[in-house]
């Protein structure tokens, strides 16, 4: 007899990737998971590893070993060297240095990926306060105001696994309450739910009024996860 | 910032090189039969000779365009092999070869390979009635080859340097590779292709030896502005002054759109 179908996580990974002097290894005794719609903060010293997590969940680096599922699909065997591209893994990726097109407008860049709707870029705009800058180019935005464009464009795609590498860190405290109150929202880009999300911070406040749970990270490997 | 002071001795010699390089276009300014310009530039054979120059320079640069830059992306992007064995230093090689090579060599290499008897010449002109030395194509041949690593240089350069965070940024955003190349690669890249471009161009329009060795010096065929200037320094020295005050005045206009690139803001 076969129980209920049960939802897969939006994300499994365990395996190991070497990159440098970093290993990153998650056992797959022991793997991480994070189900739809949950908030997990990344925490741990520099070096840790964090970035490089959220670069191997986007499709950025491989599996040396091991594998990776985003809602149950195998997007990185690193047994059998399967591996589909980021183009269709469906992630939305902030990186620190958030890469912005300076040849395109705010709105374009908001609207850059072929997902992304007039509609639910014109709402992410407003959201995030950016509907004044939409013709400007981001050399002309501030730190906080390329920030907020960097979060739109990620949800514009419509992400089932959303990557935030310290998506607040030195913001002014309007652009900080706006990207907050985004992820906080349960919905927040206009019907499709929130996605997934792995925010890596190290910032406490961030860890305790946003995340559903938090993973620490120490050398590449997963010491402790919990509730924050 | 403060500029430092510099010594006094490597001031005299710096002085000593602006000279060096400032006083052939003296010379030319100073000789130059300004009364008399109109006149010389007016002439047939002048104008006809602009013209080849003109042509064989913008289809050079148009043909660079469309085989350089694949190759400098390939060269910044990618490993190049041949069957197994990874050749991509082997290419650039080849392609920088033409900088350095004299360039009268480089028309002997081409009229031994593109020639009427040469390794793919005798199949070009068999197969296609294609014939290439002494012709206006030939000399847009001669030309692209010297041409051409300039605008693979400055465009491979350019690519090192953006970088292709960005490109991975379009890819997670769902933009396929031709994508990506089209609405990321190519509009970053732009400034740097036009400075290859112009580069390139200049250097066709410049063309001498090999043009001379594989397409020849015919008039209103392959004889370009500086095989006329050759030309008239044996005839009429005041019409070679008078086409090489053309070629410096574009050779100036070229430094406008690449000044950034090659040239320090201060």
């Amino acid at each position: 007899m076969t129980g209920p179908a049960t939802t897969p996580p939006a994300l499994h990974l365990h395996g190991r990737l070497d990159l440098g002097d970093l290993r990153l290894e998650v056992p797959e005794e022991e793997p991480l998971e994070v189900a739809n719609g949950e908030l997990v903060a990344v925490v741990g010293p520099n070096g840790a590893g964090k970035s490089t997590l959220l670069r191997l969940v986007a499709g950025l680096v491989g599996l040396d070993a091991g594998r990776l599922e985003l809602d149950g699909r195998v997007v990185d065997d690193g047994t059998t060297g399967g591996f589909v591209p980021p183009a269709t893994r469906r992630v939305g990726w902030v990186p620190q240095e958030r890469l912005l097109f300076g040849h395109l407008t705010v709105a374009d860049n908001v609207g850059f990926s072929p997902r992304a709707t007039p509609e639910v870029v014109a709402d992410l705009l407003d959201r995030l306060d950016l509907r004044g800058l939409a013709d400007r180019r981001p050399s002309a935005c501030s730190g906080g105001q390329a920030q907020r464009v960097a979060v739109a464009r990620a949800l514009a795609a419509e992400p089932h696994v959303l990557l935030l590498d310290e998506p607040s860190t030195a913001l002014d405290a309007d652009s900080r309450r706006r990207i907050h109150g985004l992820l906080g929202d349960q919905d927040p880009s206009g019907g499709r739910g929130r996605p997934a999300t792995l925010l890596v911070t190290h910032d406490a406040d961030e860890v305790a009024g946003l995340a559903d749970r938090a993973v620490e990270l120490s050398s590449g490997r997963i010491v402790a996860d919990g509730r924050p | 910032m403060r500029r430092q002071r510099a010594p006094r001795s490597v001031v005299a010699v710096a002085w000593m090189a602006v000279a060096f390089l400032a006083l052939p276009l003296v010379g030319l300014l100073q000789r130059a039969p300004w009364t008399g310009l109109g006149r010389l530039l007016g002439d047939r054979a002048v104008l006809d000779a602009l013209r080849v120059s003109l042509l064989v320079s913008m289809a050079a640069a148009a043909v660079v365009l469309v085989l350089g830059t694949p190759l400098a992306w390939v060269l910044a992007r990618t490993e190049v092999y041949l069957g197994h064995l990874p050749v991509r230093r082997l290419v650039r090689t080849l392609v920088l070869l033409p900088m350095v090579l004299p360039p009268v060599v480089g028309g002997t290499a081409l009229l031994f390979a593109l020639g009427r008897r040469g390794l793919v010449g005798q199949w070009l002109e068999q197969w296609f009635d294609l014939t290439l030395p002494f012709t206006t194509t030939g000399a847009i041949v001669a030309a692209t080859f010297v041409a051409l690593p300039f605008y693979v240089v400055t465009v491979e350069g350019a690519l090192h340097t953006m970088g292709d965070d960005h490109e991975r940024m379009a890819a997670t955003l769902g933009a396929g590779p031709v994508a990506v190349l089209r609405r990321v690669t190519l509009p970053r890249l732009l400034p740097a292709m036009g400075a290859g471009l112009a580069l390139a161009w200049a250097r066709a329009l410049g063309e001498f030896g090999a043009t001379i060795t594989f397409a020849g010096n015919l008039p209103g065929r392959t004889r370009t502005l500086p095989l006329a200037t050759f030309q008239a320094l044996e005839s009429d020295p005041e019409a070679a002054l008078a086409l090489s005050l053309v070629l410096l005045a574009v050779s100036l206009l070229v430094l406008v759109p690449t000044r950034e690139r090659w040239l320090p803001a201060r």
